[in-house]
């Protein structure tokens, strides 16, 4: 299997009224409590830690699962740990009807696959996407199908450089391969 | 086809094909990171590249968000960045000099046109001088000190047209407010917007750059106010030494959509916690009582903003029991409201001075707010923990004035 195509089971980040949590901001996702923090390994514990409802992620969480978030996910402020913490619980992806735009970069860059798709307000306001789902995702072509529902749905499909950075590792990588080949 | 004022930044910075939602490689004029993601862009830097930046007199360090150091964690991230700095000579914008965006367009770095990158989610405030500045991730800045260039997807771009001639009792704060009101987090998501119309087109600098400090809480990617008049012009020649020609939009460029706001009439507004884009008037909320005041950050931190706050504070008294935090953007701001004797009215107002930065914004130098605390502040942000455990408040400094002088939330004219 590729990087950009994606399966696994997600978490649909709900609040208590049984609505997608929307504009969830990087001060919920990872607190400026623990930004001394610069060990990747040590971040996960702190995954959502500020987020009302949804403190006992990281606990809950599996390496593979994906997260499922409403939209503007990731405002605020540039800190990479709030990408950083689900990299090193090994989520697969996580998908968003938007997100923030230096959110979006910053995953991107430490390939963790982001996705967009307008289609999940819908899916899940119908009950047709809950947590414990097993979706699997085609980044490239940007199809997604709910696994035993019948449900197909879309996402905006990965750019050019977000699959290239996907593949090589991280913008690190990614530079060095560019460079290889005399490019940019 | 006709272009965009951010199209043709990224046209002079590129050599691809600039549309929106095209990916580009852009060249980046100014590369800088903060205290806060700076060890992180030096440790990046030092484990995938070593060596010299390739660019040391386009590669900056600005300390603004502990300024001094008030943890150990700051007081070692800023000395790893330092010691990192001196080995390569780059130059530091250390714990004196104050907000890094601002320091940037003091220094005449940040001009019309340029790119500016930083691991500071504001940096977007350089819109208000016609700079194409973008907060971006300590990977991204890593890559930025080392390559000069980083990946960019062009943003559509919306224009805003704001009906309305600022009266005497809405200020630049009151209008962004305002906006984010109107817009939330949606209008303008992912975007690039121009505001034009009589509301924004006499704006000061400070005016402006209080105005595009908050596209980055209207979820947008940079914000300009391309019309301006002679006033203006010389008021950022004197400011950055540097002439002020900024890129207009073509007549014939395409914009996503344009947004007519009718805001005749408009008061002092205020943002209740925990979103900037609750917004309210103030007689909404009118006698709620505080405890502390902020005037200060990169939103509200220009001199002028201080000399509006001192019209309110000079000759009065901060309520006892309350108490009024004072932070210029810059030491340049500082040294002007020393020069103007607008701090000492605040001090005998009973106000605390504290030294330029972002204390009082995020959770530097200038304290925390406790449980239960009620806060009014010129900041931009009110999210639950920005500022410690209390209740923000954002308002104007005219706002914080008053009500730092009634001890409640009050407007400029309920002040006796
Ligand atoms: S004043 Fe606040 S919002 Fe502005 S740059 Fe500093 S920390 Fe960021």
């Amino acid at each position: 299997m590729s990087k950009t195509e994606i399966e696994g089971r997600v978490w649909v980040l709900l609040d208590g009224r049984g609505a997608l949590i929307e504009d969830i901001d990087t001060d919920q996702i990872f607190h400026n409590a623990y930004l001394h923090l610069t060990d990747i390994k040590q971040m996960g514990p702190y995954a959502l830690g500020n987020l009302e409802g949804w403190k006992d992620f990281p606990a809950k969480a599996k390496p593979g699962d994906i997260l499922v978030a409403g939209r503007n996910f990731g405002a605020g402020s540039s800190r990479q740990q709030a990408v950083d913490c689900f990299m090193a619980l090994g989520l697969a992806a996580i998908l968003a009807p938007s997100f923030g735009a230096i959110y979006f970069r910053n995953a991107v860059n430490s390939g963790l696959p982001v996705l967009r798709s307008r289609a999940l307000e819908g899916i899940v306001r119908e009950g047709k996407l809950v947590s414990g789902d097993k979706i699997k995702v085609d980044g490239l072509s940007g199809r997604a199908e709910i696994a035993g529902r019948a449900v197909t749905f879309e996402v905006v499909p990965m750019s050019r450089v977000q699959a290239d950075i996907l593949a090589a590792g991280n913008l690190f990588l990614f530079g060095r391969m560019l460079q290889k080949s005399g490019r940019p | 086809m006709g272009q965009t004022i951010l199209e043709k930044i990224i046209q002079a910075h590129t050599a691809d094909e600039v549309r929106p939602g095209a990916i580009v490689w852009l060249d980046l004029d100014i590369r800088s990171a903060r205290d806060f993601g700076g060890p992180n862009v030096v440790k990046h830097y030092e484990r995938e590249y070593g060596g010299l930046p390739p660019d040391p007199q386009r590669t900056f360090f600005t300390f603004d968000l502990c300024a001094p150091a008030c943890s150990l964690k700051y007081a070692d991230n800023q000395q790893l960045c330092r010691n990192f700095a001196r080995k390569h000579g780059l130059t530091v914008f250390d714990v004196d000099r104050g907000v890094g965006s601002h320091v940037f367009i003091e220094e005449g770095l940040a001009v019309a046109n340029s790119t500016v990158v930083g691991t500071d989610s504001h940096m977007n405030i350089l819109g208000a001088v016609g700079s194409f500045g973008q907060g971006m991730g300590d990977v991204d800045i890593a890559f930025a000190f080392r390559t000069g260039r980083t990946w960019f997807e062009v943003p559509p771009t919306v224009k805003v047209v704001i009906k309305w001639r600022p009266g005497p009792s809405a200020t630049a704060k009151d209008l962004t407010l305002f906006v984010l009101r109107e817009l939330g987090t949606s209008a303008l998501a992912n975007k690039a917007v121009e505001f034009s119309g009589p509301a924004v087109r006499d704006l000061t600098l400070a005016g402006r750059i209080t105005l595009c400090s908050m596209v980055t809480e209207m979820a947008g990617i940079i914000g300009f106010v391309p019309e301006h008049g002679p006033a203006l012009q010389e008021e950022v020649r004197a400011l950055s030494g540097r002439p002020y020609q900024p890129f207009q939009a073509d007549l014939d460029a395409v914009y996503d959509s344009v947004i007519e706001l009718e805001a005749s009439g408009l008061g002092p507004q205020i943002a209740e916690p925990p979103s900037p884009t609750q917004v309210k008037e103030v007689a909404a909320l009118k006698g709620l009582p505080i405890d502390s005041g902020f005037i200060g950050s990169c939103t509200n931190g220009r001199t002028e903003d201080f000399v509006a706050a001192a019209r309110i504070l000079k000759g009065r008294r901060v309520k006892p029991g309350v108490m009024l935090k004072v932070v210029p953007a810059t030491r340049r701001v500082y040294e002007e409201l020393l020069g103007q004797g607008i701090l000492r009215a605040l001090f005998e107002a009973g106000a605390i001075i504290i030294n330029p930065g972002c204390g009082g914004c995020a959770e530097g130098h200038a304290g925390l707010t406790g449980k239960g605390e009620v806060q009014v502040s010129t900041g931009n942000r009110n999210f639950p923990g920005k500022q410690g455990q209390g209740a923000t408040y954002l308002a104007s400094p005219e706002v914080v004035a008053a009500s730092s002088v009634l001890g409640a939330i009050a407007g400029p004219e309920d002040v006796p």
